[in-house]
């Protein structure tokens, strides 16, 4: 009888024990992180693009990335919005009487979600290595739209699946068609969820580093056309942080404070907005 | 009857393989209340939903028979599925406000069927409220949204909205059992008034509601009509034993 | 007249859109066999002239003289997911039981934003993080404790990094599976007497296991394709691990750091993508196989 309670009270402490690890990790990754790098973040760090070559040159700050981050992440997420919206749609309305084709959609859908971005890095590059086309903004946008694509569309799917029976039947028996039930009331019942899926892919799109290793090239400029290549944050972290000289580590350290802030905003926001979402669902 | 609005014939629903309507033969008088009646689970609901072909959404149904309205069968028929559903407005059991505001939701299916002009729309959706008695409550804040309502005005809105799109034929599945009792009168007086220009058939549990203000009666039992008839012959001189049972309250 | 025009534009738009739907449908659906088909084409050549087990079995890595045996990045990615899982299943566990069954709605409160933002940080990031803290605690304190040398870039501090990430990801799925566990049968099992530990020991384990089991399978094949974190703190040296200490060259790794000069020795790009197939079949097999087995919860799996 003892021992069952000391068993249990073992038990917990581990419990406790992992929770309080966990809430640890994020604090000491949120502390290294922005210890090493707010030091290193100031206007001109965020305002110039390196001089010198990002490599060496000791002057200049991480605009490039920035800039070329935004491009690439906006870009895949709203050519994924465009691609996604209407296969969540497509399975939720058109296809909702076949059930059994529906979860092969979903499974299929999860394990392309599973797929390592690295993988499709490779083969967009040996994709692009056939055409002959060269690194580019358009190449890592294509990249990322593909890993963030089951992202969007899973995400969508779940919430478009909450959409009660009632306001479909509603919808037709006014005489709509199914894209305009599609369109008209299923997209503007969830418009919170919407944002809340469209800022998980962005956070995922601007945060990946191996996809866009192979398909967008890195420069020191601000792209200006869809051909050009474009940096990135998360390549700047990576090729900045493996120089020799400390200025230029500096660079990666800023950049990777910034992106970390990004994320965090990201993360907040799709909270607030995911929040006010549950409000609404038990209002209606 | 003669011309009936809407007549059903040999009507098999299946849901997998569970049958749930069995042959059913109905006639509906134009411009009349139907009330269809019977305990939960006869199949009065889908009864109602065959009628607009809203059981093609749900998966492995089967239905066999014909429906005809206004003498064209529904059911083998090569017209828009989204005509002949705007012929019939639907009322459910909870209401449904689409997700846009109060004037948006009257105006919403005028707009699908091409009417865009302003001033119609502003004219019509006056109209309408006014016709579910809601205009008074609401003509400050069209532009708020229809969630924003309390249930009761909701239902009053999902009413304005179906007649909006200019239906002959109003189905209404239980619309007052979400209700209180105020808005519940409001709804059955007005389809008391409607039933001048619309055929109204409503789905009920409620014996009471159905003899206030019923013009015709069908009743079903486990799938099947037992009995139907005008209102003073079903309630008066009931021919059936299960008909005779279900009227003293021996069916819940 | 101008109404029906106008019903005709409407049905026209309507075909137009579900034309765009189809074609959209059908991308989603070519796209994993398109990538399995791409891979195994670019990376069958080398297969044709090195023979199988010699690519697989072989641990001579030379290139430039055509040798390609992958076992010594096989065995590393074995390392430093099978010991990242050994550091991040207990944990998943252990505070998926606490969060649903013993903590305070303040603690839910605090532990829900955590794993959310835990797992929206990029992989970049816990890379920067491991270079930071991790290597040098390995390096400076845990190697010494058990009497090794190293300079802390390691599979260890790979197994760390990449256990701190995959955390998030197991414990949402483990939550969800743990939800799944009817109330009803908890309530019985208490009525009978038994303590609270004692069944979700026997109970509530029982009944979760084949979730359990997928979401460690689902970690693992998260585990196993993850690159830029693991990369910037494993060391990426061609060796056959002999313990954890050493340093160790994942697959994915061998990808992102070679892809720049797979054009200019001959075979090389083929190397790069058998490595890219290799990861890309088993991350498959292991996801179909917890998938499946995670279906019958019929919850979502983010």
């Amino acid at each position: 009888m003892k021992l069952r309670k000391v068993e249990e009270h073992v038990f917990l402490f581990l419990m406790r024990l992992s929770a309080l690890l966990i809430g640890f990790a994020l604090l000491a990754i949120i502390w290294s992180i922005f210890s090493k790098g707010l030091g290193s973040l100031n206007w001109q760090m965020i305002s110039e693009v390196p001089k010198g070559g990002y490599y060496f040159g000791k002057e200049g700050g991480i605009l490039n990335a920035i800039i070329g981050s935004l491009y690439l992440s906006l870009g895949a997420t709203v050519l994924a919005l465009v691609i996604g919206l209407p296969i969540a749609l497509f399975i939720n309305i058109h296809l909702s009487k076949r059930r059994r084709l529906v979860n092969v959609v979903r499974l299929i859908l999860d394990i392309l979600w599973g797929v390592p971005s690295i993988v499709y890095g490779a083969f967009g590059f040996t994709v692009m290595i056939f055409f002959g086309v060269k690194t580019s903004l358009m190449a890592g946008i294509i990249v990322i739209t593909a890993l963030i694509l089951p992202i969007m569309i899973r995400s969508l799917d779940e919430v478009f699946k909450e959409v009660p029976m009632g306001l479909k039947e509603a919808s037709y028996s006014l005489g709509s068609t199914k894209s305009e039930t599609a369109y008209k009331v299923y997209v503007r019942q969830c418009v919170p969820g919407l944002v809340t899926a469209v800022l998980l892919s962005l956070g995922r799109g601007i945060g990946d580093a191996a996809s866009v290793l192979f398909t967008s090239g890195y420069t020191d400029n601000i792209p200006t056309a869809l051909d050009q290549p474009a940096a990135t944050l998360p390549l700047a972290i990576f090729f900045q942080l493996g120089s020799p000289i400390p200025e230029v580590q500096n660079r990666a350290y800023a950049a990777a404070a910034v992106l970390t802030i990004i994320i965090l905003v990201i993360s907040i926001l799709a909270r607030i907005v995911g929040n006010k979402y549950q409000k609404n669902k038990i209002k209606a | 009857m003669e011309n009936p609005k809407i007549k059903v014939q040999n009507l098999n629903l299946f849901i997998g393989k569970q049958q749930i309507l069995k042959n059913v033969n109905v006639e509906i008088p134009e411009k009349k209340i139907t009330i269809i009646i019977g305990p939960s689970g006869c199949g009065k609901t889908t009864l109602l939903k065959s009628l607009n072909r809203l059981t093609d959404i749900y998966e492995d149904i089967n239905v066999q028979g014909n429906i005809f309205i206004n003498n064209e069968d529904i059911l083998n028929t090569k017209t828009d599925i989204t005509i002949l559903r705007k012929k019939m407005g639907l009322l459910s059991q909870r209401p449904y406000p689409l997700p846009m505001n109060i004037y948006d939701n009257i105006a919403y299916g005028l707009r699908i069927s091409g009417r865009k002009q302003k001033k119609y729309l502003d004219k019509r959706v006056e109209h309408y409220l006014k016709q579910a008695n809601l205009w008074d409550e609401v003509k400050d804040r069209l532009k708020s949204p229809a969630s924003a309502l309390s249930i009761g005005q909701q239902q009053r809105l999902c009413l304005a909205r179906g007649l909006a799109v200019d239906p002959e034929i109003i189905l209404a599945d239980e619309p007052t059992s979400a209700l209180d009792p105020i808005s519940s009168q409001y709804i059955e007086e007005k389809f008391v008034q409607l039933k001048e220009h619309y055929t109204i058939i409503m789905v009920t549990h409620i014996l009471r509601q159905a003899r206030r203000i019923a013009d015709y009666v069908v009743f079903m039992y486990l799938g099947e009509i037992i009995e139907q008839g005008t209102a003073e012959e079903f309630f008066n001189n009931p021919q059936q034993e299960k008909t005779k049972a279900y009227l003293k309250g021996l069916f819940n | 007249m101008k109404l029906s025009d106008l019903k005709i534009s409407r049905q026209l738009r309507s075909k137009l859109h579900n034309k765009w739907m189809y074609l959209c449908f059908a991308v989603i659906l070519i796209l994993a066999p398109a990538l399995l088909f791409g891979l195994y084409i670019k990376s069958a050549p080398l297969f044709e002239q090195n023979g199988f087990s010699e690519v697989i079995f072989s641990n001579e890595w030379k290139p430039l003289s055509g040798k390609f045996g992958f076992l010594s990045f096989i065995l590393s990615s074995l390392w430093v997911t099978i010991l990242a899982l050994i550091l991040s299943v207990p944990v998943c566990i252990l505070t998926s039981i606490y969060l649903i069954y013993y903590a305070k709605g303040f603690v839910l409160k605090i532990m829900h934003p955590i794993i959310d933002i835990l797992a929206g940080i990029p992989s970049v990031i816990y890379g920067v993080w491991g270079i930071l803290m991790i290597v040098p605690m390995v390096s400076k304190d845990i190697a010494p404790f058990f009497g090794y040398e190293t300079t802390g870039f390691s599979i260890l501090s790979g197994a760390i990094v990449l256990a701190v990430m995959i955390i998030p990801f197991m414990l949402n799925i483990l939550i969800e599976i743990l939800r799944t566990v009817p109330e009803g049968l908890i309530e019985s099992s208490l009525s009978l007497g038994a303590s609270k530990w004692q069944t979700i020991k026997f109970v509530v384990v029982k009944k979760a296991l084949p979730g359990i089991v997928s979401s460690i399978g689902l970690g693992l094949s998260r585990a196993f394709g993850e690159t830029i974190a693991v990369l910037m703190v494993v060391g990426n040296v061609v060796q056959n691990p002999t313990n954890v200490f050493d340093a160790g060259y994942p697959l994915p790794a061998l990808i992102a750091n070679n892809y720049g000069e797979m054009m200019s020795i001959p075979m090389y790009d083929s190397a790069l993508m058998l490595a890219a197939l290799i990861l890309f079949v088993i991350v498959l097999i292991f996801n179909i196989l917890s998938r499946i087995l995670i279906r019958r919860y019929e919850i979502k799996v983010a």
